[in-house]
């Protein structure tokens, strides 16, 4: 099949009155290859993922994926003698276009990461407001609302709301993931990228988790990173399948709607992928 | 049927508590003779020391009493005796506030550049080159800071006095520069620079840098990363830092004495000649001391002794606490 036609974004199951829907964006990898020194990790990655739908990327370990997530919001150029090819374009702009700030980039392409990292320094409330900070834009309306309306879409509000003035740190490892997704979203960004951010937690976090990627799709575009098949089938609306090892630089094997590869891969890897033959 | 067992039966005798015996061998024995004595070796000498300093002072703290601390003149040999090291002691503070002053911001700038900013390959010479500032004796910087510094500052004072006259640091009465209490500040600056620096870069990178990469992920600038998460992050350990410095800059000796032109005042001009320093004093007068000057002055080194350990003590404390609050949260 063509990697990159993008196919129709299938219906929402979100309340639009909670949400202000539609902010998401198309973020679309073009030709991407990347680097650390000499060794190439990615190869030809060509990825249109739709705008308020869920992209999940599967794919054995060393395949790329997390880098290909970090290539998306600029992430990747942090580490000391990267380097990458190809485009990214958020909304048909090139995020790497000469004159384009990586900190621009990252405000509307936001991340959460694998192991949930709020500020040690802050409280729950300075955690999600840090992004405004960090940034240095100004908060339009009130910085109480902002708070509750993104403790609220990440589903934390009710367990939080009592003790925003508290350390984040001291929550549990669910709610502090939780607390990280608040805090990206307080930004608003169009799209939202997860870097496995259920690996490091129990079955019931991962589940609350899961719900909340399902509550906030009608206002952010998520492309995740997951190592679990069962969450890939569950949770997303696209699937791309990365396959790569130590000789070989990640590539897609196959890209499309979750429902259609996972009842019917076009490609034998992938089917032997999914049905646990290896990875 | 299932019967709680409250007592033990007849005849059963109850369990005795065994003494466990677990034997050193000889080279274990004489090992931790080794490492115990050595450990309290030091305690003892630091416990010696007090102890030499408080007999060989008494007599003239005795026959001083509390006016040894607030009085300004030196004169142990006159009778009755007159002297006190308030002018002393307040020359030192201030001295040792100059140098944190210029230290504190050069060292944590110097940290932030080296963690967060310099490329690999300059990072590492140049923390080699700030540690080594530490490697040069201080009667090299003193020398340096007479001969070479002090006359080389005098347009800067110049300008501060002329400018920044109004307030009173840098007021002077006459517009004579040089042999100043700030030429000290800058020289002692030079020298605690390397342990504020070196304890400031190891407080920083200890951030996560996943959390580092957090704010950077929310659109943060990198100025915004260092201000918001590695500054607050780092806040106590800073604050032991300086007092680290603090504690090096109050017991400075050699350098100040050559430069600093000492005279019984306080005063807060910095700029002007002359000022304090229990320390400088000490060397300069200490070898034409008579039997009561050098007990007089063994007196300003006890005083000098108390509060160095008093600031170098609350500085580990903090450089603790900070460690291990990080401990807890991460």
């Amino acid at each position: 099949m063509n990697m990159t036609t993008t196919p129709a974004p299938p219906v929402s199951m979100i309340d639009p009155a909670v949400l202000p829907t539609g902010n998401g964006a198309t973020l679309e990898a073009r030709t991407v290859a990347a680097w650390f020194a000499e060794h190439q990790i990615l190869d030809d990655i060509s990825l249109a993922m739709p705008a308020n739908s869920v992209t999940a990327i599967i794919g054995p370990s060393g395949c790329g994926k997390s880098t290909f997530l970090r290539v998306l919001n600029r992430m990747h150029e942090l580490v000391p003698k990267s380097s990458l090819a190809g485009e990214v374009l958020l909304d048909g702009a090139d995020v790497y276009g000469i004159g384009v700030r990586p900190a621009e980039t990252r405000r509307h392409i936001g991340m959460v990461f694998q192991k949930p990292n709020p500020f040690p320094t802050m409280t729950i409330r300075e955690n999600v407001l840090s992004g405004l900070k960090l940034a240095g834009i100004k908060n339009e309306g009130s910085n109480d609302d902002l708070v509750e309306r993104c403790l609220d879409q990440a589903g934390l509000w009710r367990e939080v709301k009592d003790r925003l003035g508290s350390a984040g740190g001291a929550l549990s490892g669910g709610q502090q993931q939780r607390l990280c997704i608040a805090r990206a979203l307080a930004v608003s960004p169009r799209v939202l990228l997860m870097d496995e951010p259920c690996s490091a937690l129990d079955p019931t976090s991962t589940l609350r988790i899961e719900e909340t990627i399902r509550d906030i799709v009608g206002s952010v575009t998520i492309v995740i990173v997951t190592h679990n098949m069962q969450q890939a089938a569950r949770v997303s609306d696209y699937t791309a399948f990365f396959l790569g090892d130590e000789g070989r630089p990640g590539t897609v094997v196959e890209f499309g709607p979750t429902s259609e590869l996972f009842t019917a891969p076009n490609d034998p890897r992938t089917e032997d992928y999914i049905n646990g033959r290896f990875g | 049927m299932l019967v709680a067992v409250t007592t033990l039966p007849d005849g059963v005798a109850a369990p005795v508590r065994r003494r466990i015996v677990a034997s050193p061998t000889r080279a274990d024995r004489a090992f931790q003779a080794l490492v115990i004595g050595a450990a309290w070796s030091v305690l003892a000498i630091l416990g010696l020391i007090f102890l030499f300093l408080f007999m060989e002072a008494w007599p003239a703290l005795h026959q001083a009493g509390w006016s040894f601390l607030v009085r300004f003149q030196w004169f142990p040999d006159l009778t009755p005796p007159v002297f006190g090291v308030a002018a002393l002691l307040v020359g030192t503070l201030v001295i040792a506030l100059v140098a944190l002053a210029i230290a504190l911001p050069v060292a944590v700038g110097s940290a932030l550049y080296v963690n967060e900013y310099a490329p690999r390959w300059l990072a590492r010479p140049l923390v080699t080159m700030i540690d080594l500032l530490a490697a040069i004796p201080s009667l090299i910087y003193g020398m340096w800071g007479l001969y070479w510094l002090s006359p080389r500052l005098n347009g800067t004072s110049r300008w501060l006095t002329d400018h920044l006259g109004f307030i009173p640091i840098f007021h002077t009465s006459r517009r004579v520069f040089g042999s100043s209490m700030f030429v000290c500040g800058i020289v002692v600056a030079l020298m605690i620079l390397p342990i504020i620096a070196s304890v400031t870069r190891e407080v920083f990178a200890q951030v996560p840098r996943t959390t580092c990469e957090g704010a950077l992920a929310l659109g943060g600038t990198r100025w915004g990363m260092v201000r918001r998460v590695i500054l607050p992050f780092g806040r106590s350990g800073m604050v032991g830092a300086a007092m680290l410095g603090l504690g090096r800059a109050l017991g400075e000796t050699i350098a100040v004495a050559l430069i600093l032109s000492i005279n019984f005042q306080i005063t807060p001009h910095i700029l002007e000649p002359g000022g304090g320093s229990v320390a400088a004093h000490i060397a300069n007068q200490f070898p034409e001391a008579g039997l009561a000057g050098r007990k007089a002055l063994v007196a300003a080194g006890l005083v000098l002794f108390v509060v160095t350990l008093i600031v170098n003590m609350v500085a580990r404390v903090v450089v603790n606490r900070s460690r291990s609050s990080r401990g807890l949260v991460d």
